[in-house]
C-alpha cells in the first residue's frame, strides 16, 4: 500500500515535471491563434491570398502559424485536489483503463456532473514506435477508453471531446520501457487550457 | 510573431549505390553493348554564351543521371574540344573515353530575359542522334529544365519516365518549429508551406501538384486543411469533433479519402475537394486509418486492427465490404500503391523493426526493401522505380529512397533538422 502511494507521489512528481517541462519550452505569445497574413490589406483573415506577381508555376506562398498556449487560472488546478490530476497511463498495446485511475476520473466525472457547462477534451497520447497515422488511431482509442469510463459514470457526449496526438507530443528517442510508458496517455483537458 | 526562414539546404548524402542489373531496364538502343551495367554518359559542359546565371546545367543533369544508379557520368575534364551541338562532335574523342552516350548544349540569351537552352544526345558507339529538345525559358527556370534534360536522357537511355522534375514535400521539424516544405527532388531550393508551432504531419499532393493537403495541430487537435501552394490560400477541409487526419487524394483531385473519429475509432470518409460532400466508407468498431486510392480510383486500401493487428484493407471506394490484402509479418501498415496498380508499398513490422516493404499483389510476393528500424511513409516516385521514405539518423529523421528492386538507395539528411513524414509529388510541366 504504501509502495502504491510512494509510486503515486512520484507519478504526481514526475508529471509536475513534464507540465512544467512543457510550459518552459512552449512559447508564450500574447495574441490569439492565427495565421499570418502577409498582406497589408487582409486584417484578421484567416487565410493568405495574397500573391506576388511572380509568373513561376513552382512558387510556394508561406504561411505561418503561432499558436497560443492560454494557461487557465482554475480550481481545477488547484494541486491539493484530485482534479489537479489530469494523466492516465496505460499499459503497452492496451486501452483498458487501470483500477487506480478510477479515482481520478470519478473525481472528474463528479465535477462534469455538477458543472453542466464545464466541457473536457481527452487528448490521447501514444508512443512513438509505429507509424505516426497510427498512432494518432491509438491515442484515439485510449481516449474513447477514458471517454466510455466517463458515460458508465453519467456525463454525456456532449461535455466530452476525444482528440489524439498521437506519438506527436511523445518524448523523443525514448529507449527504455519506462519512457515509452509515460507517453501512453491521456490528458483529462478543460475548457480552453 | 516570428518568421522562421529555413532555407538550409538538404545535402544529399550517398549512403551506397549497388550496382544494377540493367537486363530488367528497356534498353531500346543498345547503348550498354552487353556488358556494361552501368550506362557510361558524358555530358559536356554546356555553352552558357553570355549568361551568367549561377547553375551549372551540365552539373545538374550529371547529378541526376548519377543519383538513379543507372547511370556512369565520366569526368570529361581530360577531352580538349567541347562541342555544343552534335555535328560538331568527334566521336573519337568520346569513343577513348569509353562513353556510350553523349550529352551536348548550350543557353543562349534571347531579347527580353529570356533562355533558349538547346541539348542533343548522341550514341557514341553508332555516331546517330538520339534526341535532343529545345527549351524558351525564363532564368529562373534553368534548373527546372535541366532536370527536363535530365528526364529525357533518362528515357531515351532506360525507356522509362523519368522523375527528376519533380518535387517533394516533408516536414522539417526545427527546435520547436514545425515546418511543411517542398523542395526539388535533389533537395534543392527547399520553400516552406506552411509553419507552426504545432505539430504538423501527413502531407498530400494533389494530382496536379497545385495544393497539398496535411494535418496541423495548431488548434490543439488534428484538423485537415488544404493549401495553394502559389497563392498560400488555406481551405479548413476537415474540422469535425474529434480528429481529422490522413488525407489521401482521389486520382482524378477530385475527392479525398480521409480518417474521422468523431467520438470513437478512425473511420474512413470521402470528401470533396472544396469540404462538401461527407460519405463515411468504412463503418467497424475497429482503427481504420490511413486510407490511399488505387490508380484507378476503385478502391480505397487502408491499415485497420479488425483483425486483432494492424493489417492492410481495402474497400470500394464507395463503401461496402473490405477485404483484407495482407497477412504476412506481425503488422502491415501505411499502404500505398505503384501508379501502374501492380504492387503495394508499405511498413511492415516484423516484431522488432518498421522496414519498407513492397508485395507484388497479383503474386503476394514481399520484398523488404529497407533496413529500418523505423521506418516509415513510403511514398512512390512518378514512375514507381523509386519509393522515398522517413528512416531516423543519429536519433533525428531523415529521409532515404530505395529503387523498387532494392538495388538503388539513397540518403537525403539536413543539417540540424529533424525530417519526417516525406511524400513524393507528380511530375513538374
Amino acid at each position: 500500500m504504501n509502495n502504491v502511494i510512494l509510486s503515486k507521489k512520484l507519478l504526481g512528481a514526475l508529471v509536475l515535471g513534464m507540465v512544467l517541462t512543457a510550459c518552459k519550452s512552449t512559447p508564450m505569445t500574447d495574441k490569439p491563434a492565427g495565421i499570418e497574413d502577409k498582406s497589408p490589406s487582409a486584417a484578421a483573415s484567416q487565410s493568405t491570398q495574397s500573391t506576388d506577381s511572380s509568373a513561376d508555376t513552382s512558387g510556394v506562398k508561406e504561411v505561418v502559424i503561432d499558436s497560443n498556449a492560454t494557461s487557465g487560472l482554475s480550481p481545477l488546478n488547484d494541486p491539493n485536489s484530485i482534479l489537479s490530476k489530469r494523466n492516465i497511463y496505460f499499459d503497452f498495446d492496451s486501452d483498458a483503463v487501470k483500477a487506480e485511475f478510477r479515482p481520478v476520473i470519478e473525481a472528474h466525472a463528479k465535477y462534469l456532473l455538477e458543472n453542466g457547462g464545464a466541457k473536457v477534451v481527452l487528448q490521447g497520447n501514444a508512443d512513438e514506435r509505429g507509424t505516426r497515422e497510427y498512432n494518432l488511431s491509438l491515442g484515439q482509442r485510449r481516449a474513447v477508453s477514458v471517454k466510455k469510463s466517463f458515460n458508465l459514470l453519467g456525463v454525456q457526449d456532449n461535455q466530452i471531446e476525444t482528440v489524439s496526438f498521437g506519438e506527436e507530443k511523445a518524448t523523443p528517442n525514448c529507449d527504455y520501457e519506462n519512457c515509452h510508458a509515460l507517453n501512453r496517455r491521456v490528458d483529462i483537458v478543460y475548457g480552453n487550457e | 510573431m516570428k518568421k522562421i526562414k529555413d532555407f538550409t539546404r538538404i545535402f544529399v548524402l550517398w549512403l551506397s549505390v549497388m550496382v544494377p542489373n540493367m537486363a530488367h531496364a528497356a534498353l531500346e538502343i543498345e547503348i550498354s553493348g552487353g556488358n556494361a551495367q552501368q550506362i557510361p554518359i558524358a555530358i559536356v559542359p554546356f555553352s552558357q554564351d553570355t549568361f551568367k546565371g549561377h547553375e551549372n546545367i551540365a552539373n545538374i543533369i550529371s547529378a541526376d543521371l548519377r543519383r538513379s544508379g543507372l547511370f556512369r557520368v565520366l569526368e570529361t575534364g581530360g577531352v580538349a574540344s567541347r562541342p555544343t551541338s552534335i555535328s560538331q562532335v568527334n566521336f573519337g574523342d568520346w569513343t577513348s573515353l569509353q562513353a556510350q552516350a553523349l550529352a551536348v548544349g548550350k543557353v543562349e540569351v534571347l531579347p527580353g530575359n529570356r533562355l533558349k537552352v538547346s541539348f542533343q544526345l548522341a550514341d557514341v558507339l553508332k555516331q546517330t542522334h538520339l534526341t535532343g529538345m529545345e527549351y524558351n525559358i525564363t532564368p529562373s527556370q534553368l534548373r527546372l529544365t535541366s532536370h527536363k534534360i535530365a528526364d529525357a536522357i533518362y528515357q531515351k537511355l532506360t525507356g522509362e519516365a523519368g522523375i527528376f522534375a519533380s518535387r517533394i514535400a516533408y516536414i522539417n521539424k526545427s527546435g520547436n518549429r514545425y515546418a511543411l516544405q517542398v523542395a526539388d527532388v535533389d533537395g534543392v531550393n527547399p520553400q516552406t508551406v506552411v509553419s507552426s508551432n504545432e505539430p504538423i504531419i501527413s502531407p498530400a499532393w494533389s494530382p496536379d501538384g497545385a495544393k497539398v493537403a496535411y494535418v496541423s495541430f495548431e488548434k490543439k487537435k488534428p484538423i485537415i486543411f488544404v493549401q495553394s501552394l502559389m497563392t498560400g490560400q488555406r481551405l479548413t477541409l476537415a474540422s469535425f469533433k474529434g480528429n481529422n487526419s490522413a488525407p489521401a487524394w482521389s486520382p482524378d483531385g477530385t475527392k479525398l479519402a480521409i480518417v474521422l473519429t468523431h467520438s470513437a475509432n478512425s473511420q474512413l470518409y470521402t470528401i470533396n475537394a472544396d469540404g462538401s460532400g461527407l460519405k463515411q466508407v468504412t463503418k467497424s468498431s475497429a482503427i481504420d486509418t490511413e486510407p490511399t486510392w488505387s490508380p484507378d480510383g476503385k478502391w480505397i486500401y487502408f491499415t485497420s486492427d479488425r483483425g486483432g493487428r494492424p493489417q492492410i484493407y481495402k474497400v470500394s471506394a464507395t463503401g461496402g465490404e473490405a477485404q483484407r490484402v495482407t497477412f504476412d509479418g506481425v503488422n502491415n501498415l501505411s499502404p500505398k500503391l505503384s501508379p501502374d496498380g501492380r504492387s503495394l508499398a508499405m511498413i511492415r513490422f516484423d516484431g522488432s523493426k518498421f522496414k519498407v516493404a513492397l508485395q507484388d499483389l497479383a503474386s503476394g510476393q514481399v520484398q523488404i526493401l529497407s533496413e529500418g528500424a523505423q521506418d516509415e511513409s513510403p511514398s512512390f516516385a512518378p514512375n514507381g522505380r523509386v519509393l522515398l521514405y522517413a528512416t531516423r539518423v543519429g536519433g533525428r529523421g531523415a529521409l532515404a529512397a530505395v529503387s523498387a528492386d532494392g538495388r538503388v538507395r539513397q540518403r537525403l539528411t539536413q543539417s540540424g533538422g529533424d525530417v519526417r513524414e516525406p511524400a513524393w509529388g507528380p511530375m513538374l510541366n
